[in-house]
C-alpha cells in the first residue's frame, strides 16, 4: 500500500472524496444520498489519508477529536428539533426559511440541519473507528 | 425544496396543526435534554474537571423535567406529542401515561444518585473515557424507553441504551470486564433481535406501531390473528432483558464486573426497563394474550425468585450476591404481572420502583463497604460496623428493605402481590413471594454478620467518600419515607395500573377525535 503513487495521490483522492461527500449530503433531500451516507464517503476519504500517509496527519489535519465532531454533530441534531419549540410546532417539525444571498433564493431548513448533524455523527464515529483500527496495526 | 406553494390540500387530514400546549413539550424533553447535554459532556470530555459538576447539574435538570412531567400527567392524564406534527399513527408519537411517568421520574433519581456517587470515584481516566457523557446517553435510552408511545421506537431506544450500556460495562478495559461485556453484549442483542423479529411480525399483522393503535385493533380483530405466538415472542424477548429464569444468566456473568456505581446504574435502570416492556405489551396492548400466558409467566416468575434469593445464598463475592438479588426481585415482579389485576399490576410497578431505589443503593453501599474494607469478599471483611456505624445502619435499613421488611418501601409491593396472589387463589404463588423474602433475609443477614458484625480482620482504610455518602444517604431516605408513608405514591401506582388495563385514556390522547 505505501508506494509513492499512493502517498502522492492520496491527498487529492481526500480532498475530492470530502467535496463528493459534501455534494451527497446536500443533494439527499430530494434525491439519494443524505448525511449518512455523505459521512461514509467523508469517513472512508479520511481512511485513505490515514492509510497513505499514518493517523498523525490525519489526526493534525481534522483538528479536532473525531469523537467531538461527532458529539459536535448530535448536538446539532438535537438543536434541529428543539428548533420547533421556538414556532410552537411540535418536536422534530421542518421547518424552512428562504434568505437571498446574492440575488438567488438559497432554501434553508432544520431538517437539513439534522441532516448535517447526521453527516457529522457519522465522520466523527467513523473516523475515530478507524483511525483506533489503524493504530493497532502499526 | 419548492417555496411553500398555498395550493387547496387540506393538511388538517396529515398534520397536527394545532400548536402544542408548552407542558406538552415535557413529554420529549427529558428524550432531548439528555441527548443535548450528553453531546456538550461528549465535547468537553478533555476535561475532567468540568465534567463531574456539569454532569451532575444536567441530571438535576432531567429530574426536574421529569417531576413536573408526572405533575402535567397526574393533573391532566396521559400526554402525547407527535414529532414531526404528522398525525398518528404515522408520526412517531411519544405518548407517556402515569406509569411511564412514574418510572422517569424514579430513573432520574437513580440516574442523579449514580451521578453524585461517580464524581469521587470514577477517576481521570475514566472520565476521559466518557462515563459521563455514557450515562447521559444511557438515560437518553431509558427516558426515550420509558416516555414513546411507539413500539418500533421503544426498541429504538432499547438498542441506545444497551450500546451506551457498552461502553459502561467495559469503562477500565480489564480483561474480566470484557469477558464479562461479551457475555452481557450478545444475549442481550439476541433478545433485541427477538424483540425486533416480534416488531416486524406485529407490523405485518396491524399495518401500524403506535401503541394505542395496536392496542385498539388487537381488541377488534383478535380473532384468527395469530397473537398469541407474538406474545409468547415479547415474554421471551423482555424476559431475556428482564433476566427471568431461565434466560437470566448473563446477569450474573457481567454484573459483578464494572465499577460499583455501573453495577449500580445497571441493577437500577436496565432490568426494570426491560419489566416495563413487558408490562406495556402484555397488558396494555394483548391482555387476553397475557391472561393466557399468565401460568406460564408465574412459573418462570416463582423459579426466578427462588433461584434467586439461593443463588444470592451461595455467592461470597457481595457483587455477585447482589446480581442474584436483582434477578430475584425481578421475580417478583413477574409475579404481579401473571397474577394480573390492578392488585398484581400494581404491586409489580410498585416492587419495580422500590427495586431501582434500593438495589441502586445496596450496590453503592457494597462499594463503599468495598472501599472501607478493601475485599469484597465476605469470607475476609469484617468490621464495618465497629468503624462506620452510621454507614452501617444505613446498610442495615437497605438490607431490611429489600428482603420485604417493614417498614420499608419492600413491604407495600411484597404485600400487594402476596394478596393479588392469594385473592386469584394462586397460594402457591403468595407463598413463594414470602419465602424469596425469607431467603433474601438469609442472603443480606449473612453479609451483615460477616461484613459488619464480625470483629475485624483486615488493616483500617480510609473513611467512605462524601459524595458517595451522600448519595446513598438520600436514597435510603426515599425507601424509608416510601415505607411509613405510601400513600401518596400508592394512589398514582394504582391510578397507573388501571390506566395499563383499560387504556382508553392513553388512546384518547393519541386519537384525541377518535378517528383513524
Amino acid at each position: 500500500m505505501n508506494t509513492v503513487i499512493f502517498r502522492t495521490l492520496a491527498p487529492f483522492l481526500t480532498a475530492l472524496m470530502l467535496l463528493f461527500s459534501v455534494f451527497v449530503l446536500l443533494r439527499g433531500h430530494n434525491e439519494p444520498g443524505g448525511g449518512f451516507i455523505g459521512g461514509l464517503i467523508a469517513a472512508s476519504a479520511l481512511a485513505i489519508y490515514g492509510i497513505a500517509r499514518g493517523i498523525r496527519p490525519v489526526r493534525e489535519a481534522l483538528w479536532f477529536h473525531p469523537m467531538t465532531i461527532a458529539a459536535f454533530g448530535l448536538l446539532l441534531a438535537c438543536i434541529a428539533g428543539l428548533v420547533s419549540m421556538l414556532a410552537a410546532v411540535p418536536f422534530m417539525t421542518g421547518l424552512w426559511i428562504y434568505p437571498s444571498l446574492f440575488g438567488v433564493e438559497v432554501p434553508l431548513s432544520t431538517v437539513m440541519l439534522f441532516d448535517f448533524g447526521v453527516y457529522l455523527v457519522v465522520v466523527g464515529a467513523v473516523t475515530s473507528i478507524a483511525l483506533a483500527l489503524e493504530r493497532e496495526d502499526i | 425544496m419548492a417555496a411553500p406553494a398555498a395550493s387547496a390540500i387540506d393538511l388538517s387530514r396529515a398534520l397536527v396543526l394545532a400548536p402544542p400546549p408548552v407542558a406538552d413539550w415535557l413529554v420529549i424533553l427529558p428524550v432531548a435534554w439528555c441527548l443535548l447535554s450528553g453531546a456538550v459532556l461528549l465535547m468537553l470530555r478533555k476535561d475532567v474537571r468540568l465534567q463531574p459538576p456539569l454532569a451532575i447539574a444536567a441530571l438535576s435538570v432531567l429530574l426536574l423535567l421529569d417531576a413536573l412531567l408526572l405533575w402535567r400527567v397526574v393533573e391532566g392524564g396521559p400526554v402525547t406529542m407527535v414529532m414531526g406534527r404528522w398525525l398518528p399513527p404515522f408520526g412517531i408519537a411519544f405518548t407517556v401515561d402515569l406509569a411511564g411517568a412514574l418510572f422517569a421520574l424514579f430513573s432520574a433519581i437513580v440516574a442523579l444518585a449514580g451521578g453524585l456517587y461517580a464524581a469521587e470515584s470514577i477517576d481521570a481516566s475514566g472520565r476521559r473515557y466518557g462515563f459521563y457523557p455514557f450515562l447521559l446517553l444511557l438515560m437518553a435510552g431509558v427516558s426515550g424507553a420509558f416516555l414513546t408511545g411507539d413500539i418500533f421506537n421503544l426498541y429504538v431506544w432499547f438498542e441506545v441504551l444497551l450500546i451506551s450500556s457498552f461502553g459502561l460495562l467495559v469503562l477500565g478495559s480489564e480483561p474480566k470486564q470484557i469477558d464479562g461485556a461479551i457475555k452481557y453484549a450478545f444475549l442481550n442483542l439476541v433478545a433485541t433481535t427477538l424483540f425486533l423479529i416480534a416488531v416486524g411480525y406485529l407490523y405485518g399483522l396491524f399495518g401500524t406501531l403506535n401503541m394505542a393503535d395496536i392496542a385498539v385493533k388487537a381488541a377488534e380483530r383478535r380473532p384468527g390473528l395469530p397473537l398469541m405466538t407474538l406474545a409468547v415472542l415479547f415474554v421471551l424477548a423482555f424476559g431475556m432483558k428482564a433476566a427471568a429464569f431461565p434466560v437470566n444468566f448473563w446477569l450474573p456473568a457481567s454484573y459483578h464486573t464494572p465499577r460499583i456505581v455501573v453495577s449500580a446504574l445497571f441493577a437500577g435502570l436496565l432490568t426494570k426497563v426491560g419489566i416495563y416492556a413487558l408490562i406495556r405489551v402484555m397488558v396494555m396492548l394483548f391482555p387476553v394474550e397475557g391472561d393466557a400466558l399468565s401460568f406460564l409467566i408465574a412459573v418462570a416468575a416463582a423459579a426466578t425468585m427462588i433461584f434467586g434469593a439461593l443463588g444470592a445464598i451461595g455467592q461470597s463475592d457481595t457483587r455477585r450476591l447482589l446480581g442474584y438479588l436483582v434477578i430475584s426481585g425481578i421475580g417478583v415482579m413477574l409475579a404481579g404481572v401473571a397474577v394480573g389485576g390492578p392488585g398484581g399490576i400494581g404491586g409489580a410497578l410498585f416492587y419495580a420502583l422500590h427495586s431501582m431505589v434500593v438495589m441502586t443503593a445496596l450496590y453503592m453501599a457494597t462499594g463503599i463497604a468495598g472501599r472501607l474494607c478493601g475485599v469484597f469478599d465476605l469470607n475476609r471483611a469484617g468490621g464495618l460496623y465497629g468503624r462506620a456505624a452510621f454507614f452501617s445502619a444505613l446498610s442495615l435499613v437497605l438490607f431490611l428493605s429489600v428482603s420485604g421488611m417493614p417498614p420499608f418501601s419492600g413491604f407495600w409491593p411484597k404485600v400487594m402481590v402476596a394478596k393479588a396472589a392469594i385473592d386469584i387463589g394462586a397460594w402457591w404463588l403468595a407463598a413463594t413471594v414470602l419465602a424469596t423474602g425469607f431467603l433474601t433475609m438469609i442472603a443480606v443477614g449473612r453479609v451483615w454478620a460477616l461484613a459488619y458484625w464480625r470483629p475485624e480482620k483486615t488493616a483500617s482504610e480510609p473513611a467512605p467518600r462524601a459524595s458517595a455518602m451522600l448519595s446513598l444517604s438520600a436514597l435510603v431516605a426515599l425507601t424509608v419515607a416510601i415505607g411509613l408513608y405510601p400513600d401518596p405514591l400508592l394512589q398514582q401506582i394504582q391510578a397507573a395500573a388501571s390506566l395499563l388495563a383499560e387504556p382508553s385514556a392513553y388512546v384518547n390522547s393519541v386519537f384525541p377525535q377518535g378517528a383513524r
